[in-house]
């Protein structure tokens, strides 16, 4: 019995996706890689044949898609071994903010074009002293007159060089208390003040454009407030929830991949004498082992799907998911690797690729630790 | 008695002295892209005598013992993964020379391994057979007072740079079982008919070299024959003890390094008002991470010592292996999480461990290999 209940539509919208892939990203992969960039092209590419911010609707331009159409897009992803054209961040991670908590005149704003690829979103809530800790964070929001001047830095940003639409965290100094402090606000691309750092050079996720962005006194509408002031610590964590399973629906249906590419390898692989490695009874084993754990993960990813799209209160869950599967796709990719022998080190092998790239997967979004520390709390420990 | 010494204490304190002042940062981790292999570090740790530091003085070595080579490459890893890997490889298979050579080969090639003129590489697996070189399909004729070699090798360290090769190859076709017909060759890298081909990037240590080595009537004079011929499978397999014990003491090394790395951040970086090094789980898993250390050191060092002693023991050095690189994953793991994002960015240097540790993990046979090798030494001779 499949938990989610994909329709003839949700078909359909996966076979041109495949196509689509097929056709404008997978064969550009190992290029964007090397490169360490997507054109921004691919983004605007994306979004004009549809398949950007699925759950937008149709007022803005989207398809108003069911959560289901974000899972196609984040599960197709995966098989395309690249990570710069992040469109589940873009779609599900980000825009929500706007389309959420953005005005009727905001989302008018940038919600079409987020839809059309034309605007690429990023959030940057991360600066170097305040990681884990969001409430420490120190960009400022100061208002003055019909203006709100933005000064601080942000790192790690996944999109960050690309963006043309950033949701910044920020803190008016003049309130006490960190959390009733924060505020998020959009900065656009071209606003005086608002600057780009490095391009971080990363283990993985070579295609994706994560950066530094500097505010120097960027000075930005009011309008540009998201939702309503001091409430930006409270929208954050309202949108966690659906971050946290995007982070662990990538991390399955990665570990799919890479444990359906590892049986292939060792069916195909033999032995000097012949032998196919899958006849190897410690490497069957192994494999069942794997298979057991990624058969658990996509139960258990579906449920919170169905669950999510039922707008049940998942944070228990999705916390608990987001740890327990991004090790799972570590522990996969770096078991099978290793059973693969030389073949395991070299960058030829794809799954080398995938192990560099999941291991992000627990420390983003939340380090698994403060998974563990929210779930604490959440079982009143 | 694995204490160290004091002569052992000194040797530690050069190399610590000496990759202090010699690993830049920010050079290692270009040459990690660019895939350079580090010339002068390696010139200079051989003239500081840590290259071959187990040969005997006439050959220019220190005539020290495999567990001084141990501590030597363990400190080397531990200041840097990738370095201290590439430069206690510096001399690989050079051993099957220095244990079965006749005086002649190790007179003409082992000091200018020692002395870092010139590097050595060992062509042993083959394409698409893995770690399996029971059946290989490299040979070996013999015509006038020469050998004409053919075949193809994968996964050569030090491929397409080293002075010279140890090749195993088949001496006779007609020996069974086949690896009673196998004998280790001396191949010059200048002689005609040897090509490396590159295999790419790796995953870590992508400043040692790794090469397809084809040999097409590479042709070189019988006295290149390194021990009998016919023991070349078995002689491997001795050599395998100290190429794998040293893998144990690179993989020893790259944890201690991670560790020293995860002490220094954790103690440094503040979030809810506090070093993280304040949380309990944080401590724990310090804690973790310093008792496995001690467990490979353990092992590794007696597997090291027994060699020394002249218990040539493959199950020692397997066991070692398996723990020590197992131990390095796991380490270098938490070190990165412990690191947060900045664990993941390169110029934090703990996600090159981690991906060295792999590279320990998967070198000079894999788990399974190891496994392989205990399981049958413990149980007996399995049919």
């Amino acid at each position: 019995m499949n938990i989610l209940n994909y329709t003839e539509e949700h078909h359909e919208f996966r076979k041109r996706l495949q196509d689509y892939f097929a056709k404008e990203v997978t064969p550009y992969a190992a290029k964007w890689e090397t490169d360490h960039i997507i054109p921004k092209e691919a983004w605007k590419k994306a979004g004009k044949a549809g398949f950007l911010c699925t759950s937008v609707s149709k007022e803005y331009g989207g398809i108003g898609g069911d959560f289901i159409y974000s899972a196609i897009v984040c599960e197709e992803m995966t098989k395309t071994f690249q990570t710069g054209l992040a469109m589940s961040l873009h779609s599900d991670v980000v825009v929500p903010y706007i389309d959420e908590y953005g005005s009727e005149e905001l989302k008018k704003r940038f919600l079409p074009g987020c839809v059309s690829g034309d605007i690429v979103a990023a959030v940057a809530m991360t600066e170097p002293d305040a990681g884990s800790d969001l409430s420490s964070l120190t960009t400022t929001a100061v208002e003055d007159g019909d203006e709100i001047i933005i000064s601080g830095s942000k790192t790690f940003i996944s999109n960050g060089i690309h963006c043309d639409a950033v949701i910044v965290a920020a803190k008016d100094p003049a309130v006490e208390n960190p959390y009733q402090a924060m505020s998020l606000y959009v900065v656009e691309d071209g606003t005086p003040g608002f600057t780009r750092g490095r391009h971080l050079d990363k283990m993985g996720w070579h295609s994706q454009d994560t950066a530094e962005l500097f505010f120097n006194d960027c000075r930005i509408p009011k309008a540009n407030l998201l939702g309503e002031k001091g409430y930006g610590f409270l929208m954050l964590m309202g949108k966690l929830q659906q971050e946290r399973l995007v982070c662990a629906m990538g991390a399955v249906y990665g570990a799919r991949q890479v444990i359906d590419g590892a049986v292939e390898y060792f069916k195909t692989t033999k032995d000097a004498s012949g032998k196919p490695l899958s006849k190897y009874q410690a490497v069957q084993f192994a494999l069942v082992e794997m298979e057991t754990d990624v058969r658990i993960a996509e139960t258990f990813i579906q449920k919170l799907i169905a669950d999510h799209m039922e707008k049940a209160d998942i944070k228990t869950e999705t916390s608990m998911a987001k740890y327990w599967t991004t090790d799972l796709a570590n522990r996969v990719s770096g078991r099978c690797l290793e059973m693969m022998e030389d073949f395991g080190m070299v960058e030829q092998n794809p799954m080398v690729q995938a192990w560099r790239d999941f291991r992000i997967t627990s420390i983003f979004a939340g380090t698994n630790e403060i998974m563990k520390f929210i779930v604490a709390k959440l079982m009143q420990l | 008695m694995l204490a160290l010494n004091k002569s052992q204490k000194q040797i530690q304190k050069a190399v610590r002295d000496f990759s202090k002042g010699e690993f830049d940062k920010e050079h290692i981790i270009e040459i990690d892209k660019s895939r350079e292999y580090p010339k002068d570090i390696w010139e200079k740790a051989a003239e500081l005598g840590f290259i071959g530091i187990h040969f005997p003085e006439a050959l220019s070595g220190s005539g020290m013992g495999v567990f001084d080579n141990v501590i030597v490459a363990e400190e080397l890893c531990r200041k840097d993964s990738s370095i201290g890997i590439t430069l206690s490889t510096a001399g690989y298979a050079s051993e099957c020379l220095l244990r079965f050579g006749s005086d002649d080969l190790k007179q003409k090639f082992l000091p200018k391994v020692a002395e870092g003129k010139i590097l050595s590489g060992g062509a042993f697996t083959e394409p698409d057979q893995g770690t399996d070189i029971t059946r290989i399909k490299t040979t070996a004729r013999k015509e006038g007072g020469h050998f004409i070699i053919n075949g193809d090798k994968s996964f050569v360290v030090n491929g397409g740079l080293a002075g010279f090769y140890v090749v195993l190859c088949k001496t006779d076709s007609a020996c069974e079982p086949e690896t009673g017909g196998m004998s280790l060759i001396l191949v010059e890298a200048d002689r005609d008919g040897l090509t490396a081909e590159d295999v790419g990037r790796k995953l870590g240590v992508n400043q040692m070299a790794t090469t397809g080595l084809l040999l097409r009537n590479v042709t070189v004079p019988i006295s290149n024959l390194i021990g009998e011929e016919g023991k070349g499978y078995a002689n491997l397999q001795k050599f395998f003890v100290e190429s794998r014990i040293l893998v144990a003491a690179q993989a020893l090394g790259t944890a201690e390094g991670a560790l020293d790395r995860a002490l220094v951040y954790v103690k440094g970086r503040e979030q809810f008002n506090r070093p993280i090094v304040k949380f309990q789980v944080t401590q724990h898993k310090i804690a973790d991470m310093a008792t496995r250390i001690e467990l490979a050191r353990l092992i590794t060092y007696e597997a090291a010592s027994q060699f020394d002693q002249g218990n040539i023991d493959p199950k020692m050095a397997s066991m070692a292996k398996l723990t020590a690189t197992k131990v390095a994953m796991e380490v270098t793991d938490e070190a990165l999480q412990l690191h947060g994002g900045y664990g993941y960015m390169t110029e934090y240097e703990v996600e090159h461990f981690y991906r060295d540790a792999k590279v320990c993990q998967i070198r000079e046979g894999n788990n399974r290999v190891q496994k392989d090798i205990i399981a049958e030494a413990v149980i007996g001779r399995i049919k």
